[in-house]
């Protein structure tokens, strides 16, 4: 174990995080319930990246009485990758979501067992 | 000295055979191997419903869950091994993070001379108050365009897995009309007064993106929130009035274009150090930072309407 693990609990509850939505994959038979998951994994790569981007007793980084010095403002670089990565997960959640649709119209449930045995049952 | 060979012992060799097999001139078995014409392969019927029953015994054994022991057996593995690495994967990731520097300390590797730059430099450079937006839409703004095609994109995709035709959109409209509320009331009081608000409001964020927290993305977000509480008050009929398809494309057409034309000549001057006739205006103020603001306002139309069609093609399959 290295010496900064309670420094660091920021980035432990996102690892954490990570983990439980990971597992939610692994375990949910629920087509729905995945999606919660991988949304969980999402918001926990959101954590991780806002804690790398603090830095103690700084500002956001928003110019004020033009201050542009280093030793003011927090790092700006990991907010601006969080926006990318909302962004990202909010469209792969709709295209998940729509493919969930189109399975549940087909084979009336959502549940992943069920789908895959309708479908060896239809010799494919 | 070479010895000379007549024709008919030339054409006896080793060679000259090898030669005319290799050229496909000869099949070497002709005349040597019998060759008979095969049988047709014919299926017993008796053996073919046979082979069908087994192939049904077979499938419902492996799929019947309740009575198949061993595929009982192997959902609790399944469930005890994901769960062991569910935790394993949590012990190693806990390690790796107490090895990492403290959170919120300054000499660590993700602060380097990039933030720096983007610190000490991206006011006077950009002409944005806030270091973020001046970040994203000016020194990363094809990281942004990106961004904004992904939505465009995710939206076609929905469109093409969830649209229906149209007898399948008037039974589509039957269900909307039984499953959500029509005319309520209380919904209908209450948007009057909050949909004007909330559609200031992400107005607000949107023209303030480079002054303040928000920007394109934010603020379109609250936009087409907005779009969707108008339309759960008042229905389809009303919001048709000025959104439908069309505008959707027209809108994204125009936004992505315009962003992808304004932005391509802003590189293209930076690049070759050409004097841009964009001006950056004096920071702080509205109108200032360049091309931050006109692209702020792309990215947010973008967004905006990407939330309202997403919304509507989950709930009737188009809009």
């Amino acid at each position: 174990m290295g010496p900064n693990l309670l420094a660091n609990y920021g980035e432990a509850v996102s690892a954490i995080l990570f983990c439980i939505g990971f597992t939610n994959l692994l375990l949910q038979n629920n087509l729905i319930k995945k999606i919660i998951g991988l949304n969980i994994m999402d918001s926990a790569i959101y954590l991780f990246l806002a804690e790398k981007g603090y830095i103690a007793g700084r500002l956001a980084p928003i110019v004020v009485d033009s201050v542009t010095s280093v030793d003011t403002y927090i790092n700006p670089i990991p907010s601006g990758l969080v926006l990318t990565g909302i962004v990202v997960s909010v469209s792969v959640s709709a295209l998940m979501l729509s493919l969930t649709i189109r399975l549940y119209t087909r084979y009336h449930t959502l549940n992943l067992d069920e789908i895959s045995m309708q479908l060896k049952k239809e010799g494919r | 000295m070479s010895k000379k060979r007549s024709q008919e012992e030339y054409q006896k060799t080793f060679s000259f055979r090898f030669f005319r097999w290799f050229n496909g001139e000869k099949d070497p078995y002709l005349g040597e191997v019998e060759m008979h014409p095969q049988e047709e392969y014919q299926l017993d019927p008796q053996a073919a419903l046979r082979y069908e029953k087994e192939h049904d015994a077979i499938l419902d054994k492996v799929y019947d869950l309740e009575r198949n022991k061993t595929m009982q057996l192997f959902h609790k593995l399944y469930h005890a091994t994901s769960i062991l690495f569910c935790l394993f994967l949590i012990a190693l990731l806990l390690v790796t993070i107490s090895y990492l520097p403290a959170t919120g300390t300054i000499d660590r590797p993700v602060n380097n001379e990039v933030a720096k730059r983007y610190i000490e430099n991206g006011l006077e450079e950009t002409g944005a108050v806030n270091i973020v937006a001046g970040m994203i839409l000016d020194y990363r703004a094809f990281d942004t365009l990106g961004e904004s095609h992904v939505l465009f994109v995710a939206t076609v995709t929905v469109l093409i897995l969830l649209r229906l035709n149209k007898t399948q959109k008037s039974d589509a409209e039957i269900n909307d009309r039984r499953f959500e509320p029509k005319n309520d009331t209380i919904l209908q009081l209450v948007a009057t007064f909050l949909v004007p608000i909330i559609i200031i409001f992400g107005i607000y964020i949107i023209l303030n993106g480079h002054l303040g927290p928000g920007g394109g993305f934010s603020g379109g977000a609250v936009i087409g929130a907005g779009l969707v509480l108008y339309l759960n008050a008042f229905g389809f009929a009303k919001t048709e009035r000025f959104f439908t398809e069309k505008t959707y494309k027209w809108v994204c057409f125009f936004s992505l274009s315009f962003y992808c034309l304004a932005k391509s000549y802003s590189f293209y001057t930076g690049a070759n150090q050409l004097h841009s006739v964009i001006p950056k205006g004096t920071p702080g103020a509205i109108l200032s930072s360049g091309l931050i603001l006109p692209l702020n306002i792309a990215v947010g139309l973008v967004v905006a309407c990407t939330i309202y069609a997403f919304y509507a093609m989950f709930r009737k399959g188009g809009f």
